[in-house]
């Protein structure tokens, strides 16, 4: 853990490097595509315009180069075939390089894999009256008890979420206040290492370097949940093309992360399998004429398969919505009831507010508001990204709120565990210092 | 696989298009390095400033070199040169010279080999000038191309202070011991002061506050003579010398004014007055004068 600790700094290090050079690229790595923006940071370009508030430090880049590929050798939003990863990277960053007409060093990944699983872990520390420094924070986040997650494991998010003091909870900054005692809340977001490892190695081979990484069920959320979404505590599903990714916010921070591993790319392998086409074909119906609510109008309307066999019958074979819609419906049930025995687990329904919001490529199917809200709750609304200065038009789809969310992780993260100060007791350098001090008071 | 069914040409075509793959569009990793580095900013700066450069650096290269492209490069603009140095404005049409009394000038006319009408351009005023304050009677000159095509030199002359005469030779020396010329007889400057003998030129400062010294008996210095190196003799009208002593000249000349003063001393028939002991000035009386008063006394002639 200590070693991801460090290169979590780095990573923030790198970060800062890159936007003082002004450019960076975030880089969705999905399982059915993968897209990546280039962001130009510019200071804050003020915006004089009718009904345009603050811009919550979005106004601060810009999108100059955006391109999306196929994505090939991910599954589950893993890396599953290095070089074709690599390859489809490679092809996205150039495209995205060439719109920009400028080279990018440093990129911001996010992806959907890789087995999240969200813990919660609490601290506390003892003040004695005193007001509480900078370093009392750092403390009390190192007092946290870290779970046994696994060796094979690493943190991918440390976030406090809320920091108490004696009976005062909801604290978002206690420095400087007084109490007895300090208590933080903190959620941790573990990955699977290899996972993780794998993605790097794809990035390096394409001479990038990694400036941040994301889970991109919490990015999504970002960027489609709004504010008070964010803050009376909602559900993000980001249903994407190998794993739909859950996120559940309150009061500004994720508190819990999860993702399921079945997406759009179930559907169509579904669609493939019951209809007996190759899976571009099937990936053409799904888009085109897939739905999950069937109405009469549906058994009328006949679909072409079409086919390349040479067979005169089966490459005119038909087939009615209705049967594709029976086709796909219990396969996105499936996912949603998944979805909801993961929130169930996690404790949604004991939000104040439980709203439901689906992004991603898999939310474009018509009526699945109507079905997700048969299955998770009545509080369902389709998300889109927000919108961001200098994207297109074809970047503003739900499928891309991942790519979205990452251009605001990448303009202004939340502070994790690793942007905090080293606990005194943990820095060699500090504890020199400390005996220094000691000695200068007792002598 | 080859079809069973025999389709249309136009059908196959059509299908043939449309069959083919999605194709990969990935880059090739060198040919996405080559596309990275080309969008570095040093290269992208290089390539747009220095590529057009590059380029006209060859053209010019290549056309500079053959001989005859460089003959005619230098010939237009030495062509272009001379029509601008040969306008009118930059014309000399005569020398001024100013300053200077008539020999001076006609010798500085004779110095300057000019051949008017020339341009401004062709002279080097400087190498004139230094021309020009070679000659002796030229204590310093400033050459100028002035109005009107006139080139014109100023000339400050050297002022003789005393007539030097050496071997014959009358030369005159100005107060920096520069011999600024040299003249056919006395008469011909007989306002300045004449010194002579062996080792004169050397203290020529010296007999200048001699004569300065002399002023009263002006009139009547003839010329400052020096005496076996060390010494002046002052020979005054009617071939009378004064030996002045060879320390402190000057308080025995002074002196030597105060008896004549007082005693109307020079007026008298003598032929020298020997100071050189300046505690006991002696004075020789000319041969005439000795034998009247030998002949007074009743001792008759010397001889």
């Amino acid at each position: 853990m200590r070693d991801l600790y460090e290169s979590q700094r780095a990573m923030r290090q790198m970060r800062k490097a890159a936007m003082q050079r002004g450019v960076v690229a975030v880089l969705d790595v999905g399982t059915s595509k993968i897209a990546c923006l280039v962001l130009r940071f510019d200071g804050a370009a003020v915006i004089e315009a009718e009904g345009i508030g603050s811009m919550a430090g979005q106004s601060s880049f810009r999108v100059i180069g955006a391109a999306t590929t196929r994505s090939r050798g991910v599954r589950f939003g893993e890396v599953n075939a290095m070089q074709e990863t690599e390859r489809a990277i490679r092809t996205a960053v150039q495209a995205a390089q060439k719109m920009a007409q400028v080279r990018v060093d440093h990129v911001l990944v996010c992806f959907s894999g890789a087995h999240p699983r969200s813990y919660g872990l609490d601290g506390s520390l003892d003040l004695d009256g005193t007001a509480v420094t900078e370093s009392d924070v750092a403390q009390v986040m190192a007092s946290c008890d870290v779970p046994d997650y696994g060796e094979d494991r690493e943190v991918l998010h440390a976030q406090p979420v809320n920091f108490a003091i004696d009976h005062r909870s909801g604290l978002a900054d206690p420095r400087g206040q007084v109490g007895n005692t300090l208590a933080t809340d903190m959620h941790m977001l573990t990955v699977d290492a290899l996972a993780i490892q794998n993605l790097f190695f794809c990035i390096r081979r394409c001479d990038l370097e990694v400036a941040g990484l994301a889970s991109s069920a919490y990015v999504s959320a970002m960027a489609s949940l709004v504010e008070d979404e964010q803050e009376l505590g909602a559900a993000c599903i980001d249903l994407g093309g190998g794993s739909a990714g859950i996120s559940v916010f309150m009061r500004k921070h994720m508190i819990y992360g999860d993702a399921v591993r079945m997406g759009g790319d179930h559907v169509t392998s579904d669609i493939s399998m019951g209809l007996q086409v190759p899976t571009a074909t099937a990936e053409r119906i799904k888009t085109f004429y897939g739905g999950v609510v069937a109405t009469g109008m549906d058994d009328r309307e006949m679909i072409e398969i079409g086919g390349d066999t040479g067979d005169w019958e089966h490459d005119r074979r038909t087939v009615s919505r209705a049967e594709l819609i029976g086709i796909m419906r219990p396969r996105v049930e499936e996912i949603l009831e998944e979805v909801r025995i993961r929130l169930d687990a996690a404790g949604f329904e004991h939000l104040p507010s439980q709203q439901i919001v689906l992004t991603g490529g898999g939310s474009q199917i018509p009526g699945l508001d109507g079905l997700a809200s048969k299955v998770l709750g009545q509080q369902v609304r389709l998300g889109r990204p927000l919108r961001v200065q200098g994207l297109p038009q074809a970047a503003t789809g739900p499928a891309f709120s991942a790519a979205v969310g990452m251009t605001l992780f990448a303009a202004n993260p939340q502070d994790e565990w690793w942007d905090f100060e080293i606990p005194t007791d943990r820095d060699p350098s500090k504890s020199f210092r400390r005996a220094v001090k000691w000695f200068k008071e007792n002598w | 696989m080859r079809s069973l069914i025999k389709r249309h040409p136009y059908e196959r075509a059509a299908r043939k298009t449309l069959k083919r793959a999605p194709r990969d569009p990935a880059p090739s990793k060198w040919r996405y390095r080559w596309q990275r580095w080309m969008l570095t900013r040093g290269v992208r700066t290089t390539l747009r400033i220095g590529t057009p450069l590059l380029l006209v650096g060859i053209i010019a290269g290549v056309w500079t070199s053959k001989p005859e492209n460089r003959a005619l490069v230098t010939g237009k603009i030495a062509e272009v040169q001379e029509a601008f140095q040969n306008r009118p404005e930059f014309t000399l049409t005569s020398l001024d010279v100013i300053g200077a009394d008539e020999q001076t000038v006609a010798d500085v006319q004779t110095m300057l080999p000019i051949e008017f009408p020339v341009s401004s351009f062709d002279l080097d005023l400087e190498e004139m000038r230094a021309t020009v304050e070679d000659l002796y009677a030229v204590k310093h000159a400033s050459v100028r191309v002035g109005d009107g095509g006139v080139l014109e030199v100023d000339i400050v002359p050297r002022v003789p202070v005393a007539v030097w005469r050496e071997n014959e030779t009358l030369r005159l020396i100005d107060e920096d011991k520069v011999v600024s010329g040299i003249i056919e007889t006395r008469a011909a400057r007989r306002d300045l002061p004449l010194i002579a003998g062996k080792g004169a030129y050397a203290h020529l400062e010296e007999a200048l506050a001699l004569f300065r010294t002399a002023n009263p008996i002006k009139e009547d210095v003839r010329a400052l003579v020096r005496m076996g190196e060390r010494r002046w003799d002052v020979v005054l009208e009617g071939n009378i010398r004064l030996m002045l002593p060879e320390e402190n000249p000057v308080a025995a000349l002074d002196r030597m004014i105060v008896i004549n003063d007082t005693k109307d001393m020079l007026s008298r028939d003598i032929a020298a007055v020997d100071m050189r002991n300046p505690m006991r000035p002696v004075l020789r009386m000319s041969s005439d004068a000795a034998n009247a008063l030998r002949r007074a006394s009743g001792r008759g002639d010397i001889n």
